[in-house]
């Protein structure tokens, strides 16, 4: 185990997050929050100290391996979203150290799950930073640090951080170089959250409510700066463009990628782009039909389906109406949904898209095996074969997924609280989302739960934002085995 | 720079990573996915699975944006395919490596149709450096430079020869022969030795010569030497069809031990005054027969780096007094140099010094370019050769003046046909051929990556 390795990517993880928290200070410092102020710089000082101490480390001779990687990762995603709970908690706002990082935890894995009772309690510097997390865990604290820091200088080590954060089964380098591929997937994350930032603007929502509204569609979070959440703004353009942005963020990124780069044809054959759009669409209209009763009007219907749709697919989180009033089919479906979430290399969660499609069509391959058992019918997606290895790699991921909830589900069953909410809860955390079922409807918040509750889902919160393994691995003793 | 590699077998590899590390975009294409994993874990690199000839593969690699295609699968004609189509698609320069001999003579009439830029043959320049070490035993390693006028050679120092204790300053006399010692290597650590610097027995040491005296520099150094007349070559691969041929030429005995009947056939008819033995080249009596103890040289060239290291082994045992080792996986170099097996030729490195220093030409867009590369050290540093063709800050001015990055050496000035290991006093001028000593690692593009800053007078930077 490489430890000093581990140790310097560490640390400018840290100087990161410290140079981001500046803003943060800044916004204290315009709308005059005392406290908050302090408890910014307070953190910023942590963060740079500690930054600056691990990064003046020197390298030594050893390599970064795979195992190397998922340690940084896992480490670097715990340590971050503790020094980003910092702030709530020395402010005083949150005055419980564990809900403050269930807090942090929530903002960074783009879940979007409150311990709040009254977000607007908040001051203005909090919810920047509350929100603020959405945006940078989503795209990656790593891949940005990848983009800005010059570490790799030609040897390809960095790449197992790369692989190690970056969601879904497979990862593609958008560039021959790892600092290039990390600049482009921030270059077009930036352009889409600066399109929705003016569009939100246009539609007469104040500047700093549609750049706080937009980090948590960018990052596909879903921490509200009010309330009734997005229901607080009634203008059915803005739930439009909000609805359809949480859409677009929820697409792979290499898709943008292609039709920059003038392809856009092979772009709309992407087979996982497609099913994410058809179950998109299909899942909308059922809803629209199924909540026709309660709102009379088609067109308010379908607003709300697709809103919802699009949130809880994606990964946000918001909300334009208490889903949870809804009848149960509508309910159950949105359950459903969550599971598998958004596409692979968005900023979205879940077991994404990707996997689903993989799983059907190695069903769909073993079906035709049992019918005729001589036939040979290679799993195919987007025109290539898809590898017995990568087959398998779903699977695996789909058991531990299944064991984790087996898992979480006890653990959360020691609260007493109903079957709904306990599994919504599981789910919502688990895969990123937010708010469930009952108690912790859009209406709710997770406040009701214990800290043995609060501890276990904030885990899940970073196995789901870390596809698993990672986390999981930290755990796994041949990790640690001096000799491996 | 954007680079295309088709094929990531060793030369491949050895390209790849040193082009990634000196910073350029490299793609990598080859159709093995578990060899391309290895490369995209080890370096910052992107690949692309698939045969690098076909148009979708090359469109998948970005070949029609790139600047440079190189071509290194294991089949000439897939090379020169890979190359015809990177032109088409739009790739401004192509390299191509074409080892078959006929195929090689043939070349110069495709060249143009196929738009190659350059064209490598690793086996040819393989058999070119076994040729030059044979024209002068006692060197380890013979690089050339300046049209072959200046060449660095290396040297170790054992027991009787008459540098071993000396201090670098008291040496005045190599100077007068027009030779410099640039680098010292000992224990695989490299110096660039000052003049306080003392050598010891068992370096290894580097020097610049002149090309025209490397004779009398060997003479001073009361190294004895003969004139090699049979050489014994134990494989019978390209490389050792191209090194009979131009020992042939020199009119040196050559025997060639091969294994495989239809093969000893074609070299016996290829070769017609060489002895071509069928049988296995790794068979001790088999070599004693064929007169092993009498030779002035054996050549190891099998396709097996182990055999071949054997047979060198047993060679230096019964006392051949120069063995030359071809070694594809240079990595164990430093394990097996300690056996006695000090002569070592790699046909990956000799390729990919070539292409580097062909890309590092291409890359230098403003004067000074780079017209030839070296590796020297066992790859831990570089010899590196620009010409001088505009007028630049540095030039008329005493090398002792000037403010040279450290560990960085002038080793040679080639002015008008006249070798000039330079001194303190000695400056570079305009249609000056300079070659440059640096460790590894520094990426030397330019004339000017030589110097500590902008203005390179020594004590400028205090001035200002």
């Amino acid at each position: 185990m490489n430890i000093r390795a581990i140790s310097i990517y560490i640390g400018y993880l840290l100087l990161v997050e410290g140079a981001f928290m500046f803003a943060a200070l800044g916004v204290a410092a315009i709308y005059q929050e005392r406290a908050s102020l302090v408890a910014f710089l307070m953190t910023i000082g942590v963060l740079l100290f500690i930054g600056l101490l691990l990064t003046r480390l020197r390298r030594g001779p050893g390599r970064v391996y795979a195992r190397e990687g998922f340690v940084t990762v896992a480490l670097g995603w715990v340590l971050i979203s503790f020094f980003g709970g910092l702030p709530f908690y020395i402010s005083g706002y949150i005055p419980n150290l564990l809900d403050a990082w269930f807090e942090s935890v929530s903002g960074f894995t783009t879940t979007g799950a409150s311990i709040l009772k009254d977000v607007e309690a908040l001051s203005q510097s909090m919810l920047y930073w509350r929100s603020f997390t959405h945006w940078l865990g989503g795209m990656g604290v790593l891949v940005f640090m990848l983009a800005v820091v010059p570490l790799s200088k030609g040897s390809g080590e960095t790449f197992h951080l790369l692989r190690a954060e970056s969601p879904g089964p497979s990862v593609d380098k958008l560039a021959p170089t790892l600092r290039n591929s990390a600049q482009i997937l921030y270059a077009i994350y930036i352009v889409l959250t600066i399109i929705q930032v003016l569009l939100l603007v246009l539609g007469g929502m104040p500047f700093f409510d549609s750049l706080l509204n937009t980090f948590a569609t960018a990052g596909t979070g879903g921490f509200a700066i009010k309330n009734a959440s997005i229901a607080a703004y009634p203008s059915p353009y803005l739930q439009l463009v909000i609805a359809v942005f949480m859409a677009l963020f929820g697409v792979n990124f290499t898709v943008y990628h292609l039709i920059l780069a003038g392809q856009g044809r092979a772009a709309l054959k992407n087979g996982e782009v497609r099913l994410y759009i058809g179950i998109m669409l299909f899942s909308t209209l059922l809803i629209a039909l199924n909540i026709l009763p309660q709102y009379g009007s088609f067109s308010k219907a379908a607003l709300l389906s697709f809103f919802q749709v699009s949130s809880i697919m994606t990964t946000t989180g918001f909300a334009t109406a208490d889903f949870n009033l809804w009848p149960q089919f509508s309910r159950y479906l949105l359950v459903v949904l969550m599971i598998f979430g958004a596409c692979a290399g968005s900023t979205g969660g879940g077991a994404k898209q990707v996997r689903l499609l993989i799983l059907l069509k190695s069903l769909k391959a073993r079906m035709q095996m049992m019918l005729r058992p001589r036939a040979v019918n290679p799993v195919r997606m987007d025109g290539k074969q898809v590898k017995e290895d990568m087959i398998s790699g779903v699977y695996a991921f789909m058991a531990a997924y299944a064991m984790i909830c087996i898992v979480s589900f006890l653990l959360l069953s020691f609260d007493n609280k109903s079957m709904e909410t306990t599994l919504s809860a599981l789910a919502a955390c688990f895969n990123n989302i937010g708010p469930g079922l009952d108690l912790v409807g859009p209406a709710g918040n997770y406040s009701v739960f214990s800290p043995l509750s609060k501890f276990v889902l904030s885990i899940d919160m970073l196995l789901g934002r870390l596809e698993i393994f990672p986390l999981l691995l930290l755990f796994s003793p041949s990790v640690w085995r001096r000799r491996a | 720079m954007k680079i295309v590699i088709v094929g990531d077998g060793k030369v491949g590899f050895t390209l790849t990573k040193q082009l990634s590390q000196e910073g350029h975009d490299v793609v990598v294409i080859d159709s093995n996915p578990n060899v391309l994993r290895t490369s995209q874990e080890l370096l910052d690199v992107a690949v692309v699975e698939g045969n690098g000839a076909y148009v979708s593969v090359q469109l998948e690699a970005n070949v029609q944006t790139s600047d440079l295609l190189i071509a290194a699968t294991s089949g000439d004609e897939v090379n020169m395919l890979c190359c015809l189509l990177a032109r088409k698609l739009g790739c401004k320069h192509t390299i191509a490596r074409v080892r078959e001999p006929a195929y090689d003579q043939q070349l110069r009439l495709l060249k143009e149709e196929l738009g190659l830029s350059l064209s490598i043959n690793p086996e040819r320049a393989a058999a070119r450096e076994i040729f030059r070490l044979l024209q002068f035993p006692p060197f380890l390693k013979r690089d050339s430079f300046a049209r072959g006028r200046a060449e660095l050679v290396e040297l170790k120092l054992k027991e009787n020869n008459p540098l071993i204790g000396k201090r670098l300053f008291e040496l005045g006399d190599l100077k007068e022969l027009n030779a410099l010692i640039c680098i010292v290597e000992r224990y695989g650590e490299i110096t660039i030795p000052s003049g306080n610097f003392k050598l010891l027995e068992g370096d290894k040491i580097t020097i610049a010569a002149d090309a025209a005296e490397l004779a009398r520099l060997l003479r001073h150094l009361n190294i004895s030497t003969h004139k090699t007349q049979s050489v014994h070559i134990v494989g019978g691969g390209r490389i050792a069809e191209y090194l009979a041929a131009m020992l042939l030429k020199a009119h040196v005995r050559v025997t060639i031990i091969e294994r495989d009947l239809v093969r000893a056939e074609a070299l016996s008819l290829a070769l017609e005054d060489a002895l071509i033995i069928n049988g296995d080249g790794t068979d001790q009596e088999l070599l004693l027969s064929e007169g092993i103890k009498q030779t002035d040289a054996l050549v190891t060239l099998t396709g097996i780096d182990e055999e071949n290291l054997i047979v060198s082994m047993f060679g230096n045992y019964i006392g051949v007094p120069k063995t030359i080792t071809k070694i594809n996986r240079t990595e164990y170099y430093s394990v097996f140099a300690n056996m006695g097996i000090d002569t070592v030729v790699s046909p990956k490195l000799l390729t990919s010094d070539e292409i580097v220093s062909y890309v590092r030409a291409m890359a230098n867009t403003s004067g000074g370019s780079v017209t030839a590369l070296c590796t020297i050290a066992e790859g831990k540093a570089e010899a590196i050769e620009f010409f001088i063709n505009e007028d630049a800050p540095y030039l008329d001015i005493p090398l002792k003046a000037l403010a040279l990055k450290e560990e960085i050496l002038v080793a040679a000035i080639l002015r008008s046909r006249k070798v000039i290991i330079p001194k303190g006093n000695d400056s570079m001028q305009k249609g000056d051929t300079v070659v440059i000593v640096a460790p590894t690692g520094d990426a030397i593009f330019d004339m000017r990556d030589i110097f500590i800053n902008e203005n390179p007078k020594l004590g400028a930077a205090e001035k200002e």
